[in-house]
């Protein structure tokens, strides 16, 4: 973004205060604006004809310093790119990472359709949502034109996941994006043999290509200017991901360099990056080794830059430490990370149903929530305010006290007496201490729940309902 | 970064020029201008304030054409009055046949400016201790493993001991079935056969509510694990506020000059006791806070000022949390700190230490299965909890952590192979990735 300011982005505003953007005034909208949570086109009034020019000025001074681009097409196409800092709190990172899982074109095709269906599916819930992954990157080892193409229209018949079509042979991936027509896939790799080729059939095709320069930063500019004197800015940085000793660290530096320019404002070298973790398993042979240090790899290059990278091992254990390093670079620092406190109904609960007290940290909160509802726990769960702190360090922060649950249950109308019928709270194991206060405080009889919500159920099959005294 | 300058300055800088076309401009009271990136600010006052300042504009516009600057095609062309140059239709894809040359350049960071302090762990014989080696943490002018400045020390591990069996995941404990009744055997497991850099004794079972364990006795097994292994090590205790500055004043006492890391002094305790200790005894302290960067700086600042620790005896716990489980908070937190330590914010340029052991704590790690039916197969959980602590101990890594408290010897091997590589100490057979897209895997 070339402006920081927003007034520097309210003179280019209508400046009539029509609230038309549900902001209250242009200023207040120019202000989203810089902190990017609210889009240009949000101000109708601006695309009228008559601001044009201001408009297309305006659009051009808030583009983000590292160019944004999209891959796929209809509603799993992917954004990559488009940030503005390097470290995360000075504003947030934009657009997580993309994890492309690689097939390749000598598979067979049971075996295709199967890992295709794989990644497509993998889902793991996380806080409110399901961390799942985005892509699948055909690699052709065959480098037969007519086998990769097989494989490409198996993989879209299959999926509607964005694809990266990957061999550096020019036919090949001519074969691939004739049978994925408008499916603007992602090409790889244009290098310094090829380029001219793949570059015009970036063109002629009219999608995204990768530029891949292994280890030569030179050559990656080059290549970049290059493409885009020749007409096409859709363009993906590879510097090369080598996997080990002293060639990693370089890596590590490349990428490291390659952003730093693009955000200090050079525009010939301002695009997403890739990053190809692949390459462990050319490091290693052993399975579990060469996951390992994939999982590694992607890791670092999640944090330090790569917008995008392709990746070979589908074991869980790679796979949900991936998703969630990539979810905790890219949670926005802005964003508070609670649920409205109150009472939750959590399946069809009735009069003898248990009534759960947990607090409105999101993390907690769904976490609770989930292990309930999948294991088909009727109940009533309260969040409990206490301003978006989780259990153990709201007790020790004061936050989550005898007082605060009696006013959260009485604030949602509920009456333990009579809208129960065992006058019966169950607190959080990480809670224990607050049982004597509670029980004093609300009147009602209080239970002490295991110490993670993974293990209501069982506790539930032991204790519940509870024995009359 | 906030820019601050005043209105009435400018007129200041205008005085040696002799101009008199200010003399138009009256700035009545002063305003002081907070540039930052992004907020709010009242639409009313940034409507006077831009008001002012485009009126001081035109006559600053005004002296620069009379000292010979074009400020009128300035103007034009910054608010889109005069000529425009048309957009040009896209010629048609010029054929290009070499390809234009460029050449790629970065600057490195120019403020930072401030070395993070070192901080020497062990002491030899030469230094009145009994220690084989020393570990010296700190010393960056940088980012971790960036172009911008060598880094000086590799990072370090240091592994977990306790002195009574303790609750742990399943996988961890196969590790340490053998040794889990003697802290000395333990020791000397992490070390011979774990590859660990240093041992760390907590003394966990002196807390009141386990089994309330003397000073005194807690500090023999303090000896006892100093004769069992010669790297040095760090002491903790059980983390009960009112016993720990007894447990770790006796601890102190029985390791004088063997520069142990106390851990740790921390805003809730009695800090003070725990500083004077290591003052006393030669050691160095933990400084522990809960993911709060203003936290962090009020305690080295009372240790440095009002209990006299010299810098080059204070290293920083900021805290860990899991990934998935606030890591997202203590890698922001820990970055925030060595970018201010680095920009010459003097009471955060400590090396840092983190309880990577913490990872284990996500039930990702530990837990058979998810108890999730809609989740896809977690896999088997002996794998996961491995990855999960490398991944935790990787990501704050790069945020500028310097130590690292481990449990599994798999994490702690892995951990080390690539923070060492970042560091660019391991030599591996270089690889050819040119046609990596063809590999057989
Ligand atoms: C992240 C974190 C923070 C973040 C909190 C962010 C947030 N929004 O909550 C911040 C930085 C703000 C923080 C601050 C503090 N923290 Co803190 N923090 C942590 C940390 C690292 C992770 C906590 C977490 O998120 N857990 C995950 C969530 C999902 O867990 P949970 O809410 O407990 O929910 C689980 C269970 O309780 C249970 N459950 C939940 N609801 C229910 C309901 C029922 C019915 C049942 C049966 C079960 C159940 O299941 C859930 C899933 O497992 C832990 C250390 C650790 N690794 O655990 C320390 C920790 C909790 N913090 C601690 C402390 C002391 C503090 C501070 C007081 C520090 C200080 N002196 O300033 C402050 C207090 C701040 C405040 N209250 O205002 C201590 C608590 C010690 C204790 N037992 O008393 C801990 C354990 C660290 C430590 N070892 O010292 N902290
Ligand atoms: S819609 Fe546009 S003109 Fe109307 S208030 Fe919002 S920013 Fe101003």
């Amino acid at each position: 973004m070339k402006i920081n300011s927003p007034l520097e982005a309210y003179k280019f505003l209508p400046g009539t205060n029509c609230m038309e953007c549900g902001e209250k005034t242009c200023m207040a909208f120019a202000a989203h604006l810089i902190d990017r949570s609210k889009k240009l086109t949000d101000c109708t009034p601006i695309l009228d004809a008559k601001f044009k020019k201001k408009f297309t000025d305006l659009d051009q001074l808030l583009a983000p310093e590292i160019r944004e681009i999209e891959i796929g097409a209809g509603e799993k196409v992917v954004k990559i790119g488009g940030d503005d800092v390097l470290y995360r709190h000075k504003l947030t990172f934009f657009n997580q990472t993309k994890f492309a899982y690689d097939v390749w074109d000598t598979m067979n095709e049971k075996d295709l359709v199967e890992r295709v269906k794989y990644i497509q599916d993998f889902k793991k819930f996380y806080v409110g949502d399901f961390l799942t992954v985005d892509m699948v990157a055909i690699r052709s080892t065959s480098n037969d034109p007519k086998k990769f193409a097989a494989a490409v229209k198996k993989v879209v018949e299959t999926t509607d996941l964005p694809i990266i079509l990957c061999s550096f042979n020019a036919e090949v991936l001519k074969a691939g994006l004739e049978v994925s027509k408008g499916k603007n896939p992602l090409l790889y790799a244009a290098n310094k043999d090829n380029w001219k080729e793949v570059a015009e059939l970036a063109l002629e095709y009219d999608v995204p290509v990768t530029l891949f320069a292994p280890n030569d930063l030179d050559l990656l500019k080059s290549m970049a200017k290059t493409f885009a004197e020749m007409g096409t800015e859709k363009l993906v940085l590879d510097p090369g991901t080598f996997p080990t000793g002293k060639q990693l660290k370089q890596t590590f530096n490349n990428f490291t360099k390659v952003r730093r320019a693009g955000i200090d404002g050079d525009r010939e070298i301002a695009y997403p990056i890739m990053a190809v973790p692949f390459t462990a398993w050319m490091a290693h042979d052993d399975p579990v080794s060469a996951s390992y240090w994939e999982t590694v790899v992607a890791s670092v290059f999640t944090i330090k830059y790569g917008d995008i990278m392709i990746l070979h091992s589908t074991e869980p254990y790679a796979m949900l430490p991936e998703l969630h390093i990539r979810d905790t670079i890219y949670t926005d620092p802005r964003k508070p990370v609670s649920v409205d406190p109150g009472m939750y109904k959590v399946g069809e609960p009735t009069a003898d149903s248990p009534v759960l007290v947990t607090t409105n940290f999101a993390l907690t909160y769904y976490t609770v929530e989930s292990d309930i509802s999948s294991n088909k726990i009727d109940c009533y769960l309260w969040a409990i305010d206490t301003d978006g702190i989780g259990v153990e360090a709201a007790v020790a922060g004061g936050q989550l006290t005898a007082a605060k649950i009696k006013k959260g249950i009485d604030g949602s109308g509920f009456d333990l007496k009579k809208d129960t019928s065992h006058n019966t709270i169950i607190l959080p194991g990480l809670a224990a201490r607050l049982q004597g206060d509670v029980e004093d405080e609300t009147g009602a009889n209080v239970m002490i729940g295991p110490a993670d919500s993974g293990r209501i159920p069982g506790w539930m099959e032991k204790n519940w309902p509870p024995q009359k005294k | 970064m906030t820019k601050k300058m005043k209105l009435s300055q400018l007129s200041d800088m205008l005085q040696d020029l002799n101009v008199e076309s200010l003399e138009g401009v009256t700035i009545e009271g002063d305003i002081e201008l907070n540039i930052t990136g992004g907020g709010g600010l009242n639409p009313a006052l940034a409507y006077a304030i831009g008001s002012e300042i485009s009126q001081i504009s035109l006559h600053m516009a005004n002296i620069g054409r009379i000292l010979g600057f074009p400020a009128e095609q300035l103007f034009a062309s910054a608010f889109g009055l005069g000529e425009m140059p048309q957009p040009q239709a896209l010629p048609a894809s010029p054929k290009i046949q070499e390809l234009l040359a460029s050449k790629f350049e970065v600057a490195k960071i120019d403020n930072w400016k401030n070395p993070i302090q070192e901080v020497t762990l062990g002491a030899t014989s030469a230094d009145g201790g009994s220690r084989k080696s020393t570990v010296t943490l700190g010393g960056e002018n940088a980012l971790p493993y960036y172009f911008d400045a060598e880094m000086p020390h590799r990072n370090y591990i240091t592994m977990d001991v306790f002195d009574m069996p303790i609750n742990m995941a399943k996988s961890v404990k196969g590790n340490y079935e053998d040794v889990i009744n003697d802290p000395a055997e333990w020791a000397k497991k992490v070390v011979r056969e774990f590859n660990a850099d240093m041992v760390t004794i907590h003394l966990i079972s002196t807390d009141p509510l386990i089994n309330d364990t003397s000073a005194k006795e807690a500090a023999k097994v303090v000896e006892d694990v100093l004769q069992a292994v010669d790297v040095p090590i760090v002491i903790g205790g059980s983390g009960n506020p009112e016993k720990d500055p007894e447990v770790l004043e006796k601890a102190a006492e029985v390791a004088e000059g063997e520069r142990v890391l106390l851990a740790s002094a921390s805003l809730n305790l009695d800090y003070e006791r725990i500083a004077k200790a290591a003052i006393n005894h030669g050691h160095v302290v933990l400084s522990w806070t809960q993911l709060e960067i203003n936290a962090q700086k009020e305690l080295n600042r009372k240790l440095m000022k009002q209990c006299n620790v010299p810098r080059d005896s204070i290293i920083m716990d900021p805290t860990t949390a899991a990934l998935g489980y606030g890591l997202d908070y203590a890698y922001t937190n820990m970055e925030r700190i060595r970018l201010a330590g680095l920009m010459g914010d003097d009471e955060l340029t400590f090396p840092m230490s983190s309880g990577t052991t913490n990872a284990w704590g996500a039930r990702e790690a530990w837990m058979v299965s998810s108890p999730l039916k809609q989740d896809s197969d977690w896999g088997p959980r002996e794998y996961r909890g491995p990855i999960w602590e490398i991944v935790t101990g990787l990501a704050l890594s790069l945020a500028g952590n310097d130590m690292f408290m481990m449990m599994h010897p798999t994490s702690v091997q892995v951990l080390k192979e690539i923070t060492q590589t970042l560091y660019g100490s391991i030599e591996a057979e270089e690889i050819d990735i040119t046609n990596w897209i063809g590999a057989e895997v």
